[in-house]
């Protein structure tokens, strides 16, 4: 979910900038000019694929995806983020320029996190994978839902009701994005595995 | 038809023709005003400013009411819950439910400060093409990294819309229909795996043509942009009515009172 223009405190908005900037000045470091290509077409793959809108029962929900983003990217996945979210308020005005940080880090924190917690189980063979694939996506949903509320609740404490909706909105898509970021990785593993290589780097 | 457009980038108007950068400056500075601005006559006055801009951009304003309408749907959300909660004096009941005076106006705020932004980001940055903010923002001295990583990943939405749009049809064709269920699930990620591996190995080749070609980690732009004297005026006009802005929120700086 994006946070719009306009709601969040200064402190929170400069927060988040901060932030961002950190975690977007890391993966540049490590994304050499030879990787851009391929990290770009790749962040331009999960900004259609988050276009794909999945029915849970009568409502559609669209794919985040940002566990198997940071499975793929690990810290590059920042900068990847950040440009798929400007990009966001570019064509289709959703989140801000304001905002973008805060955002940035709602969806990046998370997907770096789930690299390092769960590229151990996503290496061996078998089941611990199949549950670490599914462990990565959800967990990275629920993170995120999580860091919404926290910027919602540091702007204010008028937000609190607002904040567990939000959070309540996040278990549906948690399980959906948990089983789906297991059938891709699951999929990738299968039919091209180079592609899953950071993780045993 | 295609999701991704920029519908407000094409036009002839005063606004489309201002130099980029110029705008961009204007918007961010604006922008990050209005976000930290707490007051209504601040909000009214910036939500004037923005609608200024938008009159000079002469987009068609049913598709900007439609945007706005859309992107207004965390805000929509907002109203439903945080006059309901905020705490403050009572105005209006409805069986269990009460909203209160502060928790209106409060929303209220945040309604106004969110248009206002959004009307000046579309009046001032959606005029602009991508490809010429990525250019203009490489100019304002952003890490080239980002702006490559920008202009690329721009280049490359269509080409794997198309591809999406190309797969949704194969599926649709062999009978696809979507339900809660596991085989939607299953059949989606796969579409996601098919678009991710199509993209791997497209940027396997895309790098190698740049290779052949002798790409050594810089792009060169043919466009150079040219100042011009209505840049100046857009300048001169509105960095004032942004201090004007500033003044209205916090008066003089304490060093200035003297």
């Amino acid at each position: 979910m994006h946070i719009s223009e306009g709601v969040l405190s200064p402190a929170v908005l400069a927060g988040g900038a901060g932030l961002a900037v950190v975690g977007t000045a890391i993966g540049l470091k490590k994304m050499d000019y030879e990787a851009i290509p391929r990290v770009a077409i790749l962040s331009a793959a999960f900004f259609v694929a988050s276009l794909i809108h999945v029915p849970v029962g009568p409502v559609g929900l669209h794919l985040v995806l940002n566990g198997l983003m940071g499975l793929l990217l690990g810290w590059v996945a920042v900068p990847a983020i950040l440009i798929a979210l400007f990009l966001q308020a570019l064509l289709f005005q959703f989140g801000g320029l304001t905002v973008l940080g805060v955002n940035t880090v709602i969806m990046a924190a998370p997907a770096v996190f789930c690299f390092y917690a769960f590229r151990g189980l996503l290496r061996r063979p078998g089941t611990p994978a199949t549950v670490g694939a599914f462990a990565c996506g959800a967990t990275a949903i629920l993170l995120s839902g999580l860091l919404v509320a926290l910027a919602l609740i540091t702007t204010g404490q008028a937000f609190l009701q607002v904040a567990k909706l939000v959070v309540l909105a996040h278990i549906p898509i948690m399980i959906i994005e948990g089983i789906i970021t297991l059938f891709i990785f699951l999929f990738l593993k299968k039919v091209r595995p180079e592609m899953l290589e950071g993780i045993y780097a | 038809m295609s999701a991704i457009q920029e519908p407000f980038a094409e036009g002839a108007s005063a606004a489309h023709r201002l130099d980029p950068r110029a705008k961009v400056v204007v918007a961010a500075l604006f922008a990050a005003l209005l976000a930290v601005a707490q007051t209504y006559a601040v909000v009214l006055a910036g939500l004037a400013l923005a609608l200024i801009w938008l009159v000079l951009a002469r987009l068609p304003l049913k598709k900007v009411v439609a945007r706005l309408l859309v992107v207004n749907s965390f805000i929509f959300f907002l109203w439903l819950v945080l006059p309901l909660t905020y705490p403050g004096q009572v105005v209006w009941r409805l069986g269990p439910l009460a909203a209160t005076r502060e928790g209106l106006v409060y929303t209220g705020l945040i309604t106004l400060k969110s248009n206002a932004i959004i009307i000046a980001l579309i009046a001032l940055i959606a005029t602009i093409p991508v490809i010429t903010l990525g250019q203009a923002l490489q100019t304002l001295r952003l890490p080239d990294k980002l702006c490559h990583l920008l202009l690329f990943t721009y280049r490359y939405l269509h080409v794997f819309e198309q591809e999406f749009q190309r797969l949704v049809q194969a599926m649709k064709i062999r009978g696809f229909k979507p339900g809660t269920n596991l085989h939607t699930y299953r059949s989606y990620a796969y579409l996601a795996a098919m678009l991710l591996v199509h993209s791997y190995d497209r940027a396997d080749r895309v790098f190698q043509a740049m290779l052949c070609r002798g790409f050594r980690g810089t792009f060169y732009s043919l466009r150079t942009f040219s100042w011009r004297r209505q840049d100046g005026f857009f300048l001169a006009l509105s960095l004032p009515a942004l201090v004007a802005l500033a003044y209205l929120e916090w008066g003089f700086p304490a060093f200035l009172r003297g």
